[in-house]
């Protein structure tokens, strides 16, 4: 079971910019009940693409340099990194097979 | 899938009230039951902060806690969760495939609970500034807002509910509305008209958004006068409505004119073994009480068809 990780203003470059493998950063907070409603659907993706595509969360409220940075302006958002470069950005509910097709592109690209 | 489809006694497309109250009842009567949902689990009430009309909930709850609460209850007699997409329904004689992209599920009895997706307003702008200053959410994005200018477009229920909700944050809220009055409950209206914090555009539409990289301004016409005009926002929420989302059904089902799934009292549709439930159906009340009952009494009658 591979579970989203928690990630910080703090660790970002480090944990997501900076890594090799893609990372699917989730933007959400606690007050936006909807997001908590997408995070079953996060976690099996990070199950699907165990070894293949890093999963972390992000709370805007506490890390509000880092949505701003990324033009976040409604949650959730998913974005994929590659690179240290944002590739996918899903605004709002995605079925699942959007979200897939988003990730698979990214991977091959 | 190169396996063969998993076979159950009732699948319930669509995880709103109306299929997690079918849910409850058809997994409670030990049939077996999957649930398919294609983004979350809890529809378009999870959008609304406090639900005040649900029987039971003095004080309210929001319509996460609620659907939440719901869908444990559900998972709790057994009921399944898949997250996909379904793309169409085949007859195979009595059984029924539900297609999905990885791959059929058959059944013997089919509730359909997809409910209705927000419209888009259909302006230049809208599809580009989405997530960057346009927004269907404002329990999700309300706090983007803070101190902004925001607009809410539209006259019913959910549009009401949008502009109350944006109050705790914006600086201003603007509702603007096509029409000269609008179609929310009275009791929503007072709400409205009550918060000062809130003003009306009557008769007025929305022709473009635009913007720089986020939302900066919208262009405007008054129906009555023709005038145009902008108006300087950061925000704008869309809430013109919601349309029944059955276009993987044309052909199949029986119709209304504008897309909701006919039925009769016992929720059965023209195909027999197929039952719909909630904002899907036509005729339905759009209530999330009213979706729990319409979900329990197609579960009850797929339940006779099943035993018949």
């Amino acid at each position: 079971m591979s579970k989203p990780v928690e990630v910080n203003e703090a660790k970002f470059d480090e944990m997501v910019l900076k890594t090799k493998m893609p990372v699917l950063v989730d933007f959400w907070a606690p007050w936006c009940g909807p997001c908590r409603m997408v995070a079953p659907i996060v976690d099996e993706l990070a199950n699907e693409y165990e070894g293949k595509v890093s999963f972390m969360k992000l709370n805007v409220d506490d890390n509000p340099k880092i949505a701003n940075r990324f033009g976040v302006m409604s949650i959730p958002t998913l974005i994929i990194f590659k690179n240290g470069q944002p590739v996918s950005n899903l605004v709002g509910f995605r079925p699942k097979p959007e979200l897939k097709k988003n990730i698979d592109t990214a991977l091959a690209g | 899938m190169s396996e063969s489809p998993k076979k159950y006694d009732v699948i319930i497309i669509g995880g709103g009230p109306a299929g997690l109250s079918a849910g409850i009842y058809t997994a409670r009567a030990r049939l077996s039951s999957l649930l398919i949902e294609k983004a979350a689990v809890g529809g378009q009430i999870i959008n609304a902060g406090m639900v005040e009309n649900y029987p039971g909930y003095t004080n309210g709850i929001s319509g996460v806690e609620l659907t939440q609460a719901m869908h444990r209850q559900a998972e709790k007699f057994g009921l399944e969760t898949l997250y996909d997409e379904v793309i169409g329904i085949e007859l195979n004689g009595k059984q029924k495939v539900v297609k999905t992209p990885q791959g059929d599920f058959i059944t013997k009895a089919t509730i359909i609970a997809g409910g209705a997706e927000r419209q888009k307003l259909g302006v230049p702008g809208e599809v580009e500034f989405t997530g960057k200053g346009v927004s269907y959410c404002a329990t999700c994005d309300g706090a983007f807002f803070r101190d902004k200018s925001v607009v809410v477009i539209g006259g019913g229920n959910a549009a009401v509910t949008e502009a109350l909700e944006l109050t705790k944050f914006a600086s201003k809220v603007i509702l603007i509305h096509r029409r000269h009055e609008l179609r929310a409950t009275k009791i929503m209206q007072e709400k409205l008209m009550a918060d000062k914090r809130i003003q009306i555009l009557w008769d007025t539409v929305v022709l473009e958004i635009l913007g720089d990289k986020l939302v900066n301004k919208i262009k405007l016409r008054d129906v009555v006068t023709n005038k145009e005009s902008t108006l300087e926002v950061s925000g704008v929420f869309v809430a013109v409505g919601s349309q029944p989302a059955t276009g993987y059904l044309k052909g199949l089902l029986t119709l209304d004119a504008v897309g909701a799934i006919v039925t009769n009292d016992r929720l059965e549709t023209s195909v027999p073994g197929i039952f719909a439930a909630g904002d899907i159906r036509s005729g339905s009340i759009r209530q999330v009480v009213g979706a729990a009952g319409d979900g329990a009494v197609a579960a009850i009658n797929a339940g006779k068809f099943l035993s018949g």
